[in-house]
């Protein structure tokens, strides 16, 4: 029972509305790089992952750890529709005793790996790549990075490794937005050209519409068994932060900003726009 | 920070903004409650953790000055004036700010809190509150942790039954474990309690709501006093 594009792009704007709702209801939260990975969440888990609150447990999961663990609304918002958990428990997000706080925490069904501090995800998953062909499993790993978080040298470190031991079963995406917390990533610490720097790091590069349901999904097939170099992929999945209200794409201040009544209303409303307009 | 930092001698002045819980709602990854220990096992670095407006501009006055590696510790809300004998203008001097002195913000002689940083005022309030009960404490702000000044401790080891340390930290390794092994190994042992973070997983939610969550509170402070003096 697999979701045609068309319900999958529905979904997407499902899921900002949820993404919104739960930001505005604890007066907290990451909205902007939320709203630009959503689309790569929705492709990841209802089209791609292996993954589901019945085979959680199981070692042969596939394994997506989101790396720039602020955006944990999508996240969130995700593993609720998946059935990890019901909805309504989101109403507690950054409340007191939660456990769901503002980044992933393993205490939350569903979440692979505890993030927040960035930098870390790509190379705990090339340690689960590389644990994943030991074990003959045929898993994938998946770490969702932003593009400011490249600036984290780890980044490289692990991009080194990944391709020394030779991870085709490891995708990085880069939610490649071009803004990060303080402004324009250009500015802050510039990393263009990324496809290039990757390329020579030895991955497979693809650059795709990072809002395109079409696209992602191609870019998310495993690697053609006749291919002649065995090699991680990344893929840079261009996306625009806070992609799908207006007044919030492209602007950085929406990067932790939340909305006030006016702009929650509003903001809900042009969604709900562009669903009947896609209906 | 041990070997390019501490090690190489090199004035660098370390500024931690946002610590402890200040980021309270937003998980473990964003508390940072281990700092003091950390640093407080590498020789040659000072500690500061500033209480209040007119401290924290003292202490990056010295900072800018200090000719060892130093680190400065602040929180993210607006920072308090506390009110002190200096800010007051009496007894002018006496808690004037120095690195490594203590400031002695409130004199009482049954018990002595020391604390740091964003819990100062917390042992302020407490304070007030016991005199209502007719226990008169003390308060110092401990706001160096290295060097210590150890005078103070011992004075009012010497003055009080009872010392409570409190710190928006781990309770291994900071301000609280630092203060009872210079009195035991003096020979002190007056009644004392540690009051900051237990080796578990941290509650999550506001700074203020963790903080009461952990005792760090006008009530929870003055319930650890009760209770410590009853002993
Ligand atoms: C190690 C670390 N340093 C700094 C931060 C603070 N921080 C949170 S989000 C962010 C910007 C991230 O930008 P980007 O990776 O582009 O994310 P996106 O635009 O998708 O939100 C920063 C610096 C952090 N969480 N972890
Ligand atoms: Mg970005």
């Amino acid at each position: 029972m697999s979701l045609t594009d068309h319900q999958l792009r529905q979904k997407s704007l499902q899921y900002r509305k949820q993404v919104l709702e739960i930001i505005y209801h604890a007066g907290a939260g990451h909205t902007g790089g939320s709203l630009s990975c959503i689309d790569i969440l929705n492709v990841l888990y209802n089209r791609v992952l292996r993954v589901s609150p019945e085979n959680f447990g199981s070692p042969d999961r596939d394994r997506y750890i989101q790396s720039k663990g602020h955006s944990v609304e999508a996240l969130f918002v995700v593993l609720a529709d998946k059935g990890f958990f019901a909805f309504d428990e989101l109403k507690s997000l950054c409340r007191y005793g939660s456990h769901f706080v503002g980044h992933p925490t393993r205490k939350v069904p569903g979440v692979e790996f505890n993030t927040g501090a960035l930098g870390h995800g790509l190379s705990i998953g090339v340690g689960s790549a590389i644990a994943a062909k030991k074990d003959g499993r045929d898993c994938r790993t998946f770490v969702l990075l932003g593009d400011g978080e490249l600036a984290e040298g780890s980044n490289w470190e692990a991009a080194m490794c990944a391709a020394h031991y030779q991870l085709d079963n490891l995708t990085a995406i880069i939610d490649h937005n071009t803004l990060q917390i303080t402004g324009r990533t250009r500015d802050v610490c510039a990393n263009a050209p990324l496809d290039e720097k990757f390329a020579a790091f030895g991955w497979e590069v693809m650059t795709v519409d990072g809002h395109s349901i079409e696209q992602l999904t191609s870019a998310f097939q495993p690697a053609s068994p006749s291919r002649q170099t065995v090699r991680p992929r990344v893929v840079i999945a261009n996306t625009i932060k806070g992609r799908g209200v207006s007044f919030m794409e492209d602007v950085g201040k929406w990067h932790h900003g939340v909305p006030s009544k006016e702009e929650y209303v509003k903001a809900m409303a042009e969604i709900d726009v562009t669903m009947k307009a896609e209906r | 920070m041990k070997n390019d930092i501490c090690y190489s001698d090199m004035p660098v002045k370390l500024v931690a903004i946002s610590s402890g819980v200040s980021y309270g709602a937003l998980g473990s990854t964003h508390h940072s409650l281990h700092d003091v220990a950390a640093l407080r096992a590498i020789n040659n670095i000072d500690i500061v953790v500033p209480a209040d407006n007119f401290e924290a501009q003292q202490a990056i006055t010295l900072a800018a000055e200090h000719k060892r590696p130093i680190y400065l510790r602040f929180g993210k809300a607006a920072m308090y004036s506390l009110p002190s004998p200096a800010t007051q203008g009496d007894r002018a001097g006496e808690s004037a700010f120095a690195i490594g002195k203590a400031r002695v913000l409130r004199d009482g002689h049954d018990l002595c809190f020391i604390a740091n940083g964003e819990t100062v005022i917390h042992a302020l309030l407490a304070a007030e509150h016991l005199k209502q009960r007719s226990i008169s404490a003390r308060v110092i702000s401990m706001h160096t942790i290295k060097p210590l000044d150890t005078a103070a401790i011992l004075t009012a080891a010497n003055d009080c039954r009872a010392i409570i340390t409190v710190e928006e930290h781990m309770i291994h390794g900071g301000l609280g474990e630092a203060c009872a092994s210079l009195l035991l190994q003096a020979g002190l042992s007056p009644k004392f309690a540690i009051v900051g973070f237990p080796d578990e997983y941290t509650v999550t939610g506001a700074q203020a709501d963790i903080f009461r969550h952990y005792g760090i509170s006008m009530e929870g402070l003055g319930a650890v006093a009760a209770e410590l003096l009853a002993r």
